[in-house]
């Protein structure tokens, strides 16, 4: 295959940065997105003049959360509940020109080419993105029992691994499914109900002080999300932070933003 | 649990709380309206009794107009802080963007929202007060001539028909997002929502549309 790749090349976050043009020859069909990424850098670097693009990536089996750019337009390029690294060039035609571009949002500057800085996230996730347990002597597994469809609906919401393509897809590049989905997985569950209130309340702040947008309903984080979180998510973030904003005695208490 | 907790209209989950309850308060309104003009069907007596009846009752027609006119400006200032600070969190644009699941009714929400305000104020201005009206204005006692020499003129028939239409597309796509909004989401009901959406958006837009389109057909003279 013989592909046109117009690549977003940035040396640093405060570099105004732009396009680059580059032709690849000879890509194999069966490789992965960034395998043909690494054969262009291969190239880049044995030409010894431009410095190989510079993009994300761990486990390229489509569990980390690490990789992902916007390919032609789409978070995650064109094939649905796939991540970059698993997305391989026979999803591809020969000749096919690809705009390669970072996820684009204040809230997660570029730091080089392909590169962006997820750790408004982190952020989030440290602001209340867990459970506060005694760690002693190990409990039984099934000490507190579980509603079938309640672990069944936490799981589906913990299948997010963060990359930030709701983000990056959200015509306000708002982080709304993600912290849904992140308020969800621990509330429905017995574990997460000591901290419900003051975890949502924590949670959406740290999202608001980053600096993402607000949810305006269009679902295109669901569409573009690789791991197929829901749009009920939201709504369950929604119910979740206006009682405890609302109703909830956690909301009177005093509390600093954390950046 | 660190982190300060914000006010809730503070917040964009906050503020499109209030944007969904002022909702609410509209789209009740903007129903009954369309259901009240209905009785224009009926002829020149039953209208003008009908806007005799609602002047009929000053207390409850100032309190409905006062707290229509606080929900408009509540809305209106959620929707522009939010928008304000939806375009602040994507300074760099895409060079190519694609859309996977968005509607024409969504993408067209804020213009649509300026569109109504403008709109309203140029209702007001005509069958309220009369300083747009053309010809002869003669205030709410005979509300329905008013009603029929507005829409005789086909500029006016227009205008009225292209709001509602923009009135119709921020129905559909504000109804559904209000209940996704305030939380009213379950599995077994969800595929109502958006129907129930349509349904009211095309009912109320319809209804509206009709009325111009009544007048100028000569079935409403």
């Amino acid at each position: 295959m013989n592909l046109t790749l117009h690549i977003w090349r940035q040396k640093k976050a405060t570099d105004k940065g732009g396009f680059a043009t580059y032709k690849l020859a000879g890509v194999s069909p069966d490789s992965s997105f960034l395998e043909m990424l690494d054969q262009l850098n291969e190239e880049i670097l044995a030409g010894g003049k431009d410095e190989p693009v510079a993009f994300d990536h761990d486990c390229r089996e489509g569990i980390c959360g690490a990789c992902g750019m916007v390919v032609n337009g789409v978070p995650h390029g064109p094939q649905e509940l796939t991540t970059t690294c698993q997305l391989h060039m026979r999803k591809f035609k020969d000749g096919d020109e690809l705009w390669l571009e970072p996820w684009r949002a204040a809230a997660f500057p570029v730091v080089r080419d392909l590169v962006v800085d997820r750790g408004a996230f982190d952020r989030i996730i440290q602001a209340g993105g867990y459970i506060s347990v005694n760690t002693a002597a190990p409990r039984d597994a099934n000490e507190i029992p579980v509603p079938k469809t309640d672990a069944d609906l936490s799981m589906d919401a913990a299948q997010c691994i963060g990359c930030g393509a709701c983000v990056a897809a959200c015509p306000n590049a708002s982080a709304m499914l993600f912290t849904a989905a992140k308020v969800t997985h621990l509330g429905v569950l017995p574990q997460g109900q000591a901290e419900r209130g003051p975890r949502v309340l924590a949670m959406v702040a740290q999202m608001e002080a980053e600096g993402f947008g607000g949810c305006t309903n269009h679902g295109e984080c669901e569409s573009a999300c690789p791991k197929g979180i829901k749009l009920e998510f939201i709504a369950r973030l929604n119910r979740d932070y206006l009682k405890a904003a609302i109703g909830g005695r956690e909301a009177a208490q005093q509390r600093t933003v954390r950046r | 649990m660190s982190g300060k907790t914000l006010a809730l209209r503070d917040t964009t989950i906050g503020k499109k709380a209030i944007m969904a309850v002022t909702g609410v308060i509209m789209v009740g309104f903007v129903t009954a309206h369309m259901i009240g003009n209905l009785q224009a069907y009926s002829g020149r007596e039953v209208f003008n009794a009908y806007a005799a009846f609602l002047h009929g009752l000053p207390g409850p027609l100032w309190a409905a107009r006062l707290v229509l006119l606080g929900s408009v400006i509540a809305h209106a200032w959620a929707a522009i802080s939010l928008v304000r600070q939806n375009r602040a969190a994507r300074p760099v644009r895409y060079q190519v963007k694609q859309t996977l699941a968005t509607t024409y009714a969504a993408k067209v929400m804020p213009l649509g929202g300026l569109i109504l305000l403008f709109f309203i104020v140029y209702h007001l201005l005509h069958f309220t007060t009369g300083h747009v009206a053309p010809g002869e204005f003669r205030g709410w006692q005979d509300a329905y001539h008013n009603f029929v020499t507005g829409f005789q003129v086909p500029a006016i028939a227009g205008v009225y028909v292209v709001a509602n239409i923009f009135l119709g597309l921020h129905l559909y796509h504000g109804v559904w997002s209000m209940l996704q909004t305030l939380g009213i989401n379950h599995p077994r009901y969800n595929h109502w929502r958006k129907r129930a959406a349509i349904g009211l958006a095309v009912v109320v837009a319809g209804g509206n549309i009709s009325f111009p389109i009544a007048v100028l057909a000569g079935v409403i003279k």
